[in-house]
C-alpha cells in the first residue's frame, strides 16, 4: 500500500479537497473554543477543517487511535516536534527570501534554508526508524519517507549544501572602526579583549546578576553599512562567492509535496496531544473510547467538560468530574436540581465525548464506552433573538420538530432548558409529548431540565442530579449523580466545620 | 564580596516573605513602638528592625549567637560602626545620579555610566579599606573578623591600581576593533571586542599598515543613517565589556547595600539598647535551647514596649517554666497578665533574632513559629459571628503550626458561654499540648483551666495575677493554681467606687 495520508486511511480525496465548515452545535458545546484553543499558535497548519470532519467508520476512528497512540510516545512526539520546528522555519525562510534586497544575502537565505529542509527530512527519517511505531498510518509513511531519503537526487542536494554553507561559516574577519570609518580585513589572530577585562573584574561578578548585554535587534535585512562589509568580504574571498551563485541557480524547487502535507496533518495529532497535556498536569485523565455503532450501553468515569476544565486551570480551580452510564433499555438522561450546579456542563461533556471519539481523538475520563452517532443535534435556549413569548416558543417547537424528523436511531439529542418561556403546565405537558418520541425513535439523549416529573417517564429514561454541599446549601458540587430529584437538609457545629476539635486538631497536625 | 554579618553563609535578604500571621503579631505584641526605638525615626531602620525580627523565627542557635558576638562587639565599638555605615549610604547616595545610564539601550552609554559609578565605588572602598586597617584589631566577633580580613585581602593596592588602569583603556580613545563571521543570510555575527596589535606606535601607523591588507570606506558626513549604523556596530563590538562593568557595579553596589542594611539591624539594636540602658531598664544575652527541648525561664522579664511607652522601668517577672509547655495564666484583670504575655513573645522573637532581652536573664527553646491568639476587641458588635471569627483565626493557625511552635493566647474562647468555651478550649490545648506546642493561656475560662489541674500532667504550670489581702494589685505574676473568681469586682470597685 503508498501512503496517502496520515488523517485518513481512506475516501481522503473527498475530504481533503471539500474545507467543511464548523457544525451547527458547534457553540452550544463550547466546540468551538475546544478548537480554538487546541488550534492556538498552529494558525499556520489550517487545522480547523479537520476538526469538522466527524469518521464515520470504526476502521478509521482506529486507524487515528493508533496513530494517537504512537504519539504519546514522547519520544515520538519530539522527533515530530523537531521535524515540524524546521518545516516551519523552511516556510518562513522561503517567504522572507522575497522580501530580502541585497543579492548576496537572497542567495545565502536560499543556502542555509535548503540546508534545515535537508536536516528536518534526514533526521526525521532517523528518528522514526530508531523508534517503535505500530501505527499503519505511520508505518507506511516512515517506508515512503526512507526511499526518498535515500534517493540519489536527495543524497547530492545535502552534501552540495553542506560543504558550501561551511565554507563560508569559516570565514572570519575584522573591522577596525574609528571616527567616521571603518576597514575590513582578514582575521588575523588579535586575542579577545573580554576576557581579559572580565578577568579584572571578576571578583566584582555576581553569578546570578542582572545582565546588561543589550539584545541588538538583528534585522532580516542589511544596511547600506552592513552590505559595504559584505562586499568587502566577498572582495577578501572570491572563489567562494561565485560557487554560492551557481548553486542558486541549480536549486529553486525543493520541497517534496508528500512531505509537506504530512508535516501540515500530523499536527491535527500533535495539537490535541499537546491540548491534553495541561489538563494531565492537573491530574485530569484521557482514555481511548470504546466505539461501537451498534450497541447504545454507554459509560464514562471521571469525564470533564474541557471548556470548562480549560478555564478553570488558568484560574488554578479544581476540576469536578462526573460519572455516568446508561445499560439496557436506558436512553435518555433527565437531568434535573439546583442552579449553577454543573447541568448544562454535564450536557455538554456527554456532547464533547462522543463528538470529539467521533474525531478519532481520547476523549476526557479515565474509562469511557460511547455510540458512534450519524447525527448530532443540540438545542440550548438561545438568549438572542427574543420576539414574542408566543414567538420564541413557536420557535422552539419548529426547530425540535425539524430535529425529530431527521433524527435516526443513530442520533443524539442534546436539549438544555427548553420551555423557559412557557406556564409550568405547558413546558410539562409538551415535554412530556417530546420525550415520548425520542423514546419512539430509540435514540440517545440528554435533557437538562427544571421539570422534575420528567425524570420518571419510563425506564429509558435516568434521573440526574446536580448536588449540594451538605454543611452549606449555598455552595454547589458540580457533581451530578444518578438519583431521584429531591433535596438536602445539613448540620454541623461550628467547632467541626472549623476542624478544631481535638481529634481534627490531632489529625491535622500528623500532616 | 561579601557581607555576612547577618549570617556566617548567607546574606540578609530585605525582600524576603514574613510569617503570614505578620500583622497579627504586629498588633499582638505591639512591635512598632519596639521597631519605633529601633529606627530612631529613619524609614530604612524601621524596615531592617521590622524584616530582622519578623523572620527571626527561622534562625539556629548557630546564627543566633554569630548575631549576639557581633552585637557585643558593635556595642564596645558603636563610634566605628556608624562610620562604616555612613560609608555605605554615602556610596550609594553618589552613585544614584548615574543610575540613568544603566537604563539605556546603548552599551556605549552603559559602559560610560559604569566607568563613572566605578570610580566613585573605589574612592568608597578605599576609605573603607582604612578604616579596616586601622581598627580590624579591636573586634572579637567571628563575624566582623571575617569582614574587616576579607576587605584587607581583597583590597590591595596593586588592585586598585588594576582596576584604575582599566577604566581609562575602557574609554577607548584610540578605536575600536571588532572580528565578525558570516551568520545568517551572510550578515556579520558573532562580534568579538579584539585588542589591537601595535599599542606603542599609535593608531595613525596601524591604520596605514593595514589598508594593505584590508578595504576601507570612509562614511559621508551627511550619510546619518550609515553613521548610526556605524555605531550600532560599534556598540555590539564593546556589548560584553559594558556588560562586564555594569554587572561590577552592580556587584559592589549590592555589596554596600548589604552592608547598609545588615549594619542597619545592628545601629537598630544600638539605638535601643541606649534608650533601655538609659531609663535604667536591664538588658541581658539569653541563653538559646535547642528546638527539641521545652525551656523556658527568666529572671526579670518585663515587656520591653511597655517600658518604651512609659519611659520608665517597669516590674519584672520571673518564669520558672523548665520542661514544661503548658503555662496557664490566670487572676486578676490588669494584674499584668496580657503584657506578661506580650514579654514572652517579643523576648522569644528578640532572641531569635540575635539581640539582648529585656530581662536580667532569659533563656528559652528556639521555636519556628509563633502565633497569637488575642481575644479582638472590635468584634464585640456582631456576637453571634464572633465565635465563628475566632474559630476561624484558630483554624489559620493550626494550617501553619508545628510541634516546636509558640502559641499565646489572650482570653480566647469567650465569645460563648464558659462552659461551651470551655470545653472548646480544652479540646484544642489538651491536643496541641500533646503533640508539644508550647503554649501560654490567658484566661477567665475557670472550668478550662481547673480541667488541668486534675490531669496530674507534669507539663504544666499555672500563674496567676497577684493580689495582696487589701485587693491592690502588684502586676506582678507567681505560681499558682486557679481561683474561682477574678478580681473584676476589685476592678468595678476601683473605677465605680474609688477604692484601692
Amino acid at each position: 500500500m503508498t501512503f496517502q495520508s496520515i488523517l485518513f486511511g481512506k475516501n481522503i480525496d473527498k475530504l481533503r479537497t471539500n474545507p467543511p465548515e464548523a457544525p451547527p452545535f458547534f457553540a452550544d458545546l463550547n466546540l468551538d473554543q475546544i478548537v480554538d484553543a487546541i488550534t492556538e499558535g498552529k494558525q499556520e497548519y489550517n487545522l480547523k477543517p479537520f476538526f469538522y470532519v466527524t469518521l464515520k467508520d470504526i476502521d478509521s476512528i482506529i486507524y487515528r487511535h493508533e496513530i494517537m497512540k504512537d504519539l504519546e510516545n514522547s519520544i515520538l512526539l519530539k522527533a515530530i516536534e523537531s521535524f515540524s520546528q524546521k518545516m516551519h522555519l523552511v516556510r518562513q525562510n522561503l517567504s522572507n527570501i522575497k522580501e530580502i534586497y541585497y543579492i548576496k544575502q537572497k542567495q545565502r537565505w536560499l543556502l542555509d534554508t535548503v540546508y534545515i529542509y535537508c536536516e528536518a527530512v534526514t533526521c526525521l527519517q532517523t528518528d522514526l526508524s530508531g523508534i517503535d511505531i505500530k501505527s499503519k498510518g505511520l508505518l507506511s509513511f516512515i517506508q515512503y519517507l526512507t526511499k526518498y531519503v535515500e534517493s540519489n537526487s536527495f543524497i547530492s542536494i545535502c552534501s552540495e549544501t553542506k560543504n558550501l554553507k561551511d565554507a563560508l561559516s569559516n570565514i572570519k574577519y575584522t573591522i577596525y572602526i574609528k571616527n567616521g570609518s571603518f576597514t575590513v580585513s582578514k582575521y588575523d589572530s588579535e586575542i579577545d579583549y573580554n576576557t581579559d577585562v572580565e578577568k579584572t573584574f571578576a571578583n566584582f561578578k555576581h553569578k546570578s546578576g542582572k545582565s546588561y548585554r543589550i539584545n541588538f535587534y538583528n534585522s532580516t535585512n542589511m544596511n547600506h553599512i552592513e552590505a559595504k562589509i559584505l562586499d568587502f568580504v566577498s572582495q577578501l574571498y572570491p572563489e567562494l562567492f561565485y560557487d554560492l551563485v551557481d548553486y542558486c541557480a541549480r536549486y529553486n524547487n525543493f520541497i517534496d509535496k508528500t512531505i509537506a502535507e504530512f508535516d501540515r496533518e500530523i499536527q491535527f495529532f500533535v495539537a490535541y496531544l499537546e491540548y491534553t497535556e495541561r489538563f494531565k498536569e492537573m491530574g485530569l485523565t484521557f482514555c481511548y473510547p470504546h466505539i461501537s455503532n451498534t450497541c447504545k450501553d454507554i459509560y464514562a468515569s471521571e469525564a470533564f467538560d474541557l471548556s470548562l476544565a480549560n478555564k478553570l486551570i488558568s484560574t488554578n480551580s479544581s476540576v469536578v468530574c462526573n460519572d455516568f452510564y446508561l445499560k439496557d433499555e436506558e436512553r435518555i438522561f433527565v437531568v434535573s436540581g439546583p442552579n449553577q450546579g454543573g447541568k448544562t456542563t454535564f450536557a455538554r461533556t456527554f456532547g464533547q465525548m462522543h463528538y470529539l471519539a467521533s474525531l478519532g481523538c481520547p476523549v476526557p475520563g479515565r474509562a469511557a464506552k460511547l455510540f458512534l452517532f450519524d447525527r448530532l443535534f443540540t438545542h440550548f435556549e438561545r438568549e438572542e433573538n427574543i420576539k414574542t413569548l408566543r414567538g420564541k416558543l413557536q420557535d422552539e417547537l419548529a426547530r425540535i420538530h425539524d430535529i425529530l424528523n431527521i433524527a435516526t436511531p443513530n442520533s443524539i439529542i442534546i436539549m438544555n432548558e427548553i420551555f423557559t418561556s412557557t406556564t409550568l403546565k405547558d413546558a410539562v405537558v409538551l415535554s412530556k409529548r417530546i420525550i415520548e418520541k425520542i423514546i419512539e425513535i430509540d435514540l440517545l439523549c440528554v435533557w437538562v431540565t427544571f421539570i422534575d416529573e420528567l425524570a420518571s417517564l419510563g425506564n429509558q429514561v435516568v434521573s440526574m442530579v446536580s448536588t449540594i454541599v451538605p454543611e452549606n446549601p449555598s455552595k454547589r458540587t458540580y457533581k451530578i449523580i444518578r438519583k431521584p430529584a429531591d433535596g438536602l437538609s445539613y448540620a454541623m457545629s461550628i467547632a467541626e466545620k472549623y476542624r478544631v476539635t481535638y481529634l481534627h486538631i490531632k489529625d491535622r497536625m500528623r500532616l | 564580596m561579601k557581607v555576612r554579618l547577618m549570617y556566617k553563609d548567607l546574606d540578609f535578604d530585605i525582600k524576603q516573605s514574613l510569617p503570614s500571621n505578620e500583622q497579627v503579631l504586629l498588633n499582638d505584641l505591639e512591635l512598632a513602638t519596639l521597631f519605633d526605638a529601633m529606627a530612631a525615626n529613619d524609614n530604612f531602620l524601621y524596615e531592617v528592625a521590622k524584616i530582622s525580627i519578623l523572620s527571626s523565627i527561622k534562625n539556629d542557635i548557630d546564627t543566633i549567637c554569630y548575631r549576639q558576638d557581633i552585637l557585643k562587639d558593635s556595642i564596645r565599638n558603636d563610634f566605628i560602626i556608624i562610620q562604616i555605615y555612613n560609608i555605605a549610604v554615602e556610596a550609594i547616595e553618589k552613585a544614584k545620579k548615574n543610575y540613568w545610564s544603566f537604563s539605556s539601550r546603548y552599551p556605549s552609554t552603559i559602559l560610560n555610566g559604569s566607568i563613572a559609578v566605578l570610580q566613585i565605588f573605589m574612592t568608597s572602598l578605599k576609605e573603607l579599606k582604612h578604616l579596616a586597617d586601622d581598627y580590624a584589631e579591636r573586634f572579637e566577633s567571628e563575624g566582623f573578623k571575617t569582614f574587616f580580613s576579607m576587605i584587607q585581602r581583597e583590597m590591595s593596592a596593586e588592585y586598585f591600581a588594576s582596576v584604575h588602569n582599566h577604566l581609562k583603556n575602557l574609554k577607548f580613545r584610540s578605536g575600536v576593533l571588532i572580528s565578525a563571521e558570516l551568520g545568517e543570510g551572510n550578515k556579520g555575527t558573532h562580534y568579538v571586542l579584539r585588542k589591537q596589535k601595535t599599542t606603542k606606535q599609535g593608531w595613525i601607523r596601524r591604520l596605514f599598515s593595514r589598508k594593505s591588507a584590508g578595504y576601507t570606506y570612509r562614511i559621508h558626513p551627511r550619510d546619518e543613517s550609515g553613521a548610526k549604523a556605524l555605531s550600532e556596530l560599534r556598540n555590539r563590538g564593546i556589548n560584553l565589556v559594558a556588560d562586564a562593568l555594569a554587572q561590577s557595579v552592580d556587584h559592589i553596589h549590592r555589596f554596600f547595600d548589604l552592608l547598609r542594611t545588615e549594619l542597619a539591624f545592628y545601629i537598630g539594636c544600638l539605638n535601643l539598647y541606649g534608650q533601655l540602658v538609659q531609663m535604667g531598664a536591664p538588658v541581658c544575652f539569653p541563653l538559646p535551647a535547642a528546638a527539641c527541648r521545652r525551656i523556658h525561664s527568666a529572671r526579670g522579664l518585663y515587656d520591653a514596649c511597655l517600658a518604651l511607652t512609659m519611659r520608665q522601668r517597669i516590674v519584672g517577672n520571673d518564669v520558672n517554666a523548665d520542661n514544661k509547655n503548658l503555662v496557664i495564666i490566670t487572676g486578676a484583670n490588669q494584674g499584668g497578665k496580657s503584657t506578661f504575655l506580650r514579654s514572652i513573645g517579643l523576648s522569644q522573637l528578640m532572641m531569635q533574632a540575635g539581640m539582648f532581652v529585656a530581662a536580667e536573664s532569659f533563656s528559652s527553646n528556639l521555636c519556628n513559629g509563633l502565633f497569637t491568639h488575642f481575644k479582638r476587641e472590635e468584634d464585640a458588635a456582631m456576637e453571634s459571628g464572633k465565635l465563628d471569627e475566632e474559630l476561624g483565626r484558630m483554624s489559620d493557625i493550626l494550617d501553619k503550626i508545628t510541634s516546636s511552635s509558640v502559641l499565646l493566647f489572650n482570653e480566647s474562647f469567650a465569645a460563648t458561654n464558659e462552659r461551651e468555651g470551655s470545653e472548646i478550649a480544652r479540646q484544642i490545648v489538651c491536643a496541641l499540648s500533646e503533640e508539644r506546642v508550647k503554649i501560654f493561656f490567658v484566661t477567665h475560662l475557670y472550668e478550662f483551666a481547673h480541667s488541668f489541674e486534675d490531669t496530674k500532667m507534669g507539663n504544666v504550670i499555672f500563674l496567676r495575677a497577684e493580689r495582696k489581702d487589701d485587693g491592690a494589685r502588684t502586676f506582678r505574676l507567681t505560681e499558682g493554681k486557679p481561683l474561682q473568681t477574678s478580681y473584676g469586682e476589685d476592678l468595678y470597685n476601683e473605677i465605680f467606687l474609688g477604692r484601692r
